[in-house]
C-alpha cells in the first residue's frame, strides 16, 4: 500500500516539489554543522573585523574578493546569518514534529476512549475539546504561554495543547464509525477484549486521516511557534530559531532588511513543504477527500 | 428554522460556561496570591483583606466562580493593574479598532478571494490559474508577522516621498484627532455609565465616527492607516478562500446539471456563475466562518507590529505586563465573539441548505 501511495505522491507535481523541499530541509537540519560556513554563535568582530549588519556578500554575484563571503550578511552581533538560518532548521523541524507528535498521541488516546467507551467520559472529553476549539489558535497558545512563562518547552506544550482537539475529533469520529462494522463485531464475538479490539482492530484503520492531518498540523505548528517566539515567548534572544531571529532583528528592518527577509523565507519554504506533502498525502491516501 | 436556531443557541451554552471556567481559572492558576498582582507591592494587609472580602477569595471555589460570573454579567471585569482604569472602559476604546481592522481584512479577503477562485476554476490550468494557485499556496505559508514587516519596509521606507507611501503605524497621523460624534452633537452621558460606554465604543469606530461627523480628513487618514494592517491580515484568509472557491466550483462543474444548463443554450461562463456558483457556496461559507478565528489570531500579530491600538495589541501588552484582569476580559470577549461568529455561520449554512435543518 505504501509503495502505491509513494508512487502517487511523486507523480503529482506539487507533492513532488513538497517532498524534494522537505527532504532537503531534513538534510540541512542533519548536516547543519557541515553546511554552515561559520559557528552560528560566534561574533566575528573580534578576529575578522566584520561589521554589524553587513548586507549579503556573494563572490559569485560580484561581491569583491577582498571582502569575506557572507551569503546572508551578518546580524546585529556580527554573527554569520547564513549559518544561523541553517541551524534554525533544526529547531523549527523539532518544534513542529515534537508538538504535533505529542498532540497526535494524546489526541488519539482521548479520541479512542471517547469514541469506544461512551458514558460521562466521552461527554467530558468532548465538551473540553469544544471549549478549546472555541478559542482562536494563537490566542489559546498565548493564554498557555501566559500561564507557563516563556521557553522552548513551553512553546511546544502550548502548540500541542492547541492541536490536540483536532486529533481527538478525527479519531473519535472514525472509532464511532468503525465500532459498528462487521469485522469489529466479529472480533468481539471471537472473544477479543476491550484493548485488543481497540488497539489491533480499530486504531490501525484510523491512521490515514491522522497522518494527513498530522502533516498539515506540523505546518501550522511551525508557523504558530514562530509567531510565539517572535512575540518574545521564545527561549532567549540568542536562540537559533527563525521566529526569535526575526523578533530580535525587527528593528533592523529599516536599514538591514536582509535580517528579517531570510529567516522569514525559511519559514515560508518549510511551511509550504509540509503543506504540499500533506495535501499530496491526502490525495494519494484518500481519493474521496480531494 | 426556529427550532434549529434555538437548538444551536442552547448547544453553545456549555461552551460558553467552559470559556467562563477557563478565564476564571486563568487568574487562579497564575503563580502568587491574587493580592500580589491586584495591589502590586503597594498593598497593605488591610487592603488585601478588603480584596479577599470583595472577591470572596476565602469562600469555596464554586462560590468564587459564582461571584465571578455575576461580575462578568454586570460588565465588571475589575480595574487594569497598569492604568488603574476599569477594564471595560479599555474595551470600549480598543475593541472598535479591532472591529474595523477585522472587517476590512475580511472584506478584502472575500472580495479578492472569491473572484480569483471563480476565474481560476473557469480558466483551469491557464497561466492565470497557475499563478493564482501558486500565490495561494505561498499565501497560506507566509507568517503574518513577517509579511507585516516586509510590507512596512516596502510602503513606508522604499516608497517614502512618493504617492504610494503608507503610514507604518497607528490609527491616525500625529496631530490628527478624531472628535467623538457625541461631543460634536452634544449627546451627554455620565462617565462610566453603560450609555457612555456605548457612545465611546461607537465614536472609536473612526470610519463610522468621521462619516457621521462629516470629517473627511480624519476619514481619509483612518483609511490610509488601515490599508497595510488590513492587507497583511487578509492574505491568509484570502488564499484559503480562493482555493476553496476554485475546488468547490470545479466539483460542481463536473455535474450533469451544468451540462443541462449548457444544453438549453447558456454560455459556459453563465452556466458556471449562475448555476454552479450558488451550489458551490456552502463549503465557501464554512471556510469563511473558520477564517474569523484566523483574523482574531492574526490580529494579535498585526496590531502589535503596526502599533495599531486594538484588542490584540492590548492582549499582548497585558500578558507581558501581567495585567491579568485585562487579559481575562479580552480572552473572554474574543472567545465569545468567536462563538457568536461560528453560530452565525451555522445558521447561515442552515438557511442556505434545508437538508441541514432537518437532521
Amino acid at each position: 500500500m505504501w509503495r502505491l501511495v509513494f508512487r502517487r505522491l511523486i507523480q503529482n507535481r506539487s507533492s513532488r516539489t513538497g517532498i524534494i523541499l522537505l527532504g532537503s530541509l531534513f538534510l540541512i537540519a542533519i548536516f547543519a554543522k557541515q553546511i554552515a560556513p561559520y559557528d552560528p554563535a560566534k561574533m566575528l568582530i573580534w578576529d575578522e573585523g566584520v561589521n554589524r549588519r553587513v548586507p549579503p556578500c556573494l563572490h559569485l554575484l560580484g561581491c569583491p574578493e577582498s571582502e569575506p563571503q557572507h551569503i546572508m550578511g551578518t546580524d546585529s552581533r556580527t554573527r554569520d546569518y547564513f549559518s544561523r538560518v541553517i541551524y534554525g532548521t533544526r529547531s523549527s523541524l523539532m518544534i513542529g514534529i515534537i508538538s504535533v507528535g505529542s498532540a497526535v498521541v494524546i489526541g488519539t488516546i482521548l479520541g479512542a476512549v471517547a469514541g469506544y467507551s461512551g458514558g460521562w467520559w466521552t461527554a467530558g472529553i468532548m465538551r473540553l475539546m469544544d471549549v478549546l476549539l472555541a478559542f482562536p489558535v494563537l490566542l489559546l497558545a498565548l493564554v498557555v504561554m501566559a500561564l507557563l512563562g516563556p521557553g522552548l518547552e513551553n512553546i511546544i506544550i502550548a502548540i500541542a495543547i492547541v492541536q490536540v482537539p483536532h486529533f481527538v475529533r478525527i479519531t473519535r469520529a472514525n472509532v464511532l464509525a468503525l465500532k459498528e462494522t462487521e469485522y469489529v463485531k466479529a472480533s468481539r464475538a471471537l472473544g477479543g477484549g476491550y484493548f485488543h479490539v481497540l488497539l489491533n482492530r480499530i486504531l490501525p484503520n484510523t491512521l490515514t486521516p491522522l497522518i494527513i492531518k498530522g502533516t498539515l498540523g506540523i505546518a501550522t505548528a511551525i508557523m504558530d511557534a514562530a509567531a510565539l517566539s517572535f512575540l518574545g515567548f521564545g527561549p532567549n534572544q540568542d536562540a537559533l530559531e527563525w521566529g526569535t531571529m526575526i523578533g530580535y532583528e525587527r528593528n533592523s528592518m529599516f536599514h538591514a532588511p536582509h535580517l528579517v527577509i531570510f529567516p522569514g523565507l525559511a519559514i515560508v519554504i518549510t511551511v509550504l513543504a509540509f503543506n504540499l506533502v500533506g495535501e499530496g498525502l491526502r490525495d494519494a491516501l484518500d481519493p474521496r477527500l480531494s | 428554522m426556529g427550532t434549529y436556531t434555538l437548538r444551536r443557541l442552547l448547544g453553545s451554552l456549555p461552551v460558553l460556561l467552559g470559556i467562563l471556567i477557563i478565564s476564571f481559572l486563568l487568574t487562579r492558576m497564575v503563580p502568587g496570591h491574587p493580592c500580589d498582582w491586584i495591589l502590586t507591592d503597594k498593598g497593605t494587609q488591610e487592603m488585601c483583606d478588603r480584596v479577599i472580602e470583595a472577591k470572596g477569595l476565602d469562600r469555596p471555589i464554586p462560590i468564587q466562580f459564582g461571584i465571578y460570573v455575576k461580575d462578568v454579567i454586570r460588565g465588571e471585569f475589575g480595574n487594569s493593574i497598569q492604568t488603574n482604569r476599569p477594564a471595560i472602559q479599555i474595551l470600549a476604546e480598543r475593541m472598535p479598532a479591532t472591529v474595523e481592522l477585522s472587517l476590512a481584512a475580511f472584506l478584502l479577503a472575500v472580495l479578492v478571494g472569491i473572484p480569483a477562485g471563480i476565474l481560476s476554476a473557469i480558466k483551469r490550468n491557464s497561466p492565470f490559474d497557475l499563478t493564482t494557485m501558486i500565490g495561494a499556496n505561498l499565501g497560506v505559508a507566509t507568517p503574518v508577522f513577517w509579511l507585516a514587516l516586509i510590507l512596512m519596509y516596502i510602503f513606508a521606507v522604499l516608497f517614502r516621498g512618493t504617492a504610494f507611501w503608507l503610514p507604518p503605524s497607528g490609527r491616525l497621523s500625529p496631530g490628527v484627532s478624531s472628535i467623538p460624534f457625541y461631543e460634536v452633537y452634544g449627546v451627554i452621558a455620565a462617565e462610566g455609565s453603560a450609555r457612555f460606554l456605548v457612545l465611546e465604543f461607537l465614536s472609536n469606530l473612526y470610519i463610522f465616527n468621521s462619516i457621521i461627523t462629516l470629517d473627511f480628513d480624519v476619514l481619509g487618514d483612518t483609511l490610509k492607516h488601515l490599508i497595510l494592517p488590513a492587507v497583511t491580515l487578509s492574505i491568509i484568509p484570502m488564499a484559503i478562500i480562493a482555493r476553496i472557491t476554485r475546488s468547490s466550483l470545479l466539483d460542481e462543474m463536473g455535474l450533469l446539471y451544468i451540462l443541462g444548463a449548457r444544453a438549453k443554450g447558456l454560455k459556459r461562463r453563465a452556466a458556471i456563475t449562475k448555476h454552479g456558483f450558488p451550489n458551490a457556496l456552502l463549503p465557501i461559507i464554512t471556510i469563511m466562518g473558520l477564517q474569523i478565528g484566523s483574523l482574531l489570531s492574526g490580529g494579535v500579530l498585526t496590531e502589535t507590529i503596526y502599533a495599531f491600538p486594538g484588542l490584540g495589541r492590548m492582549l499582548y501588552e497585558s500578558i507581558i505586563t501581567h495585567d491579568y484582569p485585562v487579559v481575562q476580559m479580552i480572552i473572554l470577549v474574543i472567545a465569545v465573539v468567536y462563538i457568536i461568529a461560528n453560530l452565525v455561520v451555522d445558521l447561515l449554512y442552515a438557511a442556505l441548505d434545508p437538508r441541514i435543518r432537518l437532521e
